[in-house]
């Protein structure tokens, strides 16, 4: 585990490196129009990532024991049910972990 | 000063509304958080100072999963990299809209996080208002709520012994939300099913301990050559 003193070194830097994705595109693209690198980075990135993370959270279920995935995997489809259903992200997000705490007690 | 409620006070009026949304959700993603620093052991105030220097949902919350398996500081901040560098959309398409943000400018680069720059490309702003103070109130507040829901997330994980097994769940479905929004706007399912692909792949080679920074990696070779030569 990393100690409290490396946490409290670390969150300004990692607080850098987000900033500067975040400031990129203004200190480079304020007066030229973007590459088409940056377009494929505009495109295809973001769902990639995303995808990636969904996978990344579902990482520690133990599919070989009791109740495998199940918990999880029936509050995710509540949670695109939802959102493909009623397009509210907070619905979605509030409904699912609802629902898995509920399933996480019960099973 | 007749008619002088400031330029400040008219935005911070004007802007509060259409905060709300994200002010319900914040708080609903920001004590999830809150409660799962605490859960690993770190004390409280170390919440708000994350939400105050980092300001990124998902980047704070795998933070918490870095810190816990003792990535060194290398690791941490290529993932923080990999994970937010989609930002860098954001800012492309607000750069002639911040050009008349002034002074704002800094923080509202600052602050830009998916729920705000979802706010700042649906908004017009009102006639009496500055574009500046209209658009750099709307990311104070988105950022007030963040920092108070990791507030009250932090402090009910310290003091109220209460179960919140499997509230990390918040993080698995806004995931999972943003996937979808992404997916209806791009109309291409290729880059989320190479990067589900890889990313089962990634876990099954290396194992959960390293599979984040090797799934991306992966994925995003395969991307470029599945899709680097379209425009």
């Amino acid at each position: 585990m990393t100690t409290l003193t490396e946490a409290l070194i670390a969150v300004p830097l990692m607080g850098l490196v987000i900033l500067a994705t975040r400031a990129f595109p203004f200190l480079l693209f304020s007066r030229r129009d973007p590459p088409a690198l940056i377009r494929f980075v505009e495109r295809f990135i973001p769902p990639m990532v995303m995808a990636v993370l969904v996978v990344y959270c579902l990482k520690d279920i133990q599919w070989a024991a009791w109740p495998s995935g199940i918990r999880e995997i029936s509050a995710l489809a509540l949670v695109v049910t939802l959102h493909l259903w009623k397009k509210n992200a907070m619905l979605s997000i509030f409904g699912g972990t609802a629902f898995f705490m509920l399933l996480r007690a019960l099973i | 000063m007749p008619g002088q409620s400031s330029d400040g006070t008219r935005a911070l009026r004007a802007a509060f509304p259409v905060t709300v949304p994200v002010l319900f959700g914040y708080i609903a993603i920001g004590i999830p958080f809150g409660l799962m620093l605490v859960k690993a052991g770190y004390p409280w105030w170390l919440s708000p100072i994350m939400s105050l220097l980092m300001y990124a949902g998902a980047g704070q919350y795998i933070a918490i999963g870095l810190f816990s398996a003792g990535v060194p500081l290398m690791g941490l901040l290529v993932t923080m990299l990999a994970v937010n560098i989609r930002h860098i959309v954001y800012g492309l398409s607000l750069i002639g809209q911040f050009r008349e943000a002034g002074r704002w400018k800094p923080y509202l680069v600052f602050s830009l996080t998916d729920e705000t720059y979802a706010i700042l490309t649906g908004v017009k702003v009102p006639q009496n208002v500055r574009p500046g103070s209209f658009y750099g109130m709307i990311a104070l507040l988105d950022q007030s709520y963040w920092v108070v829901g990791s507030v009250i997330g932090a402090l009910a994980g310290a003091f109220i012994p209460f179960s919140f097994a499997g509230i990390d769940f918040a993080l698995t479905a806004l995931f999972a939300v943003l996937l979808i929004d992404q997916l209806k706007r791009s109309r291409d399912p290729l880059p989320a099913i190479i990067g589900i692909a890889c990313a089962v792949l990634a876990l099954a080679i290396v194992g959960p301990k390293n599979m984040l920074i090797t799934a991306l990696a992966a994925s995003l070779a395969v991307l470029v050559i599945a899709r680097g030569r379209a425009r």
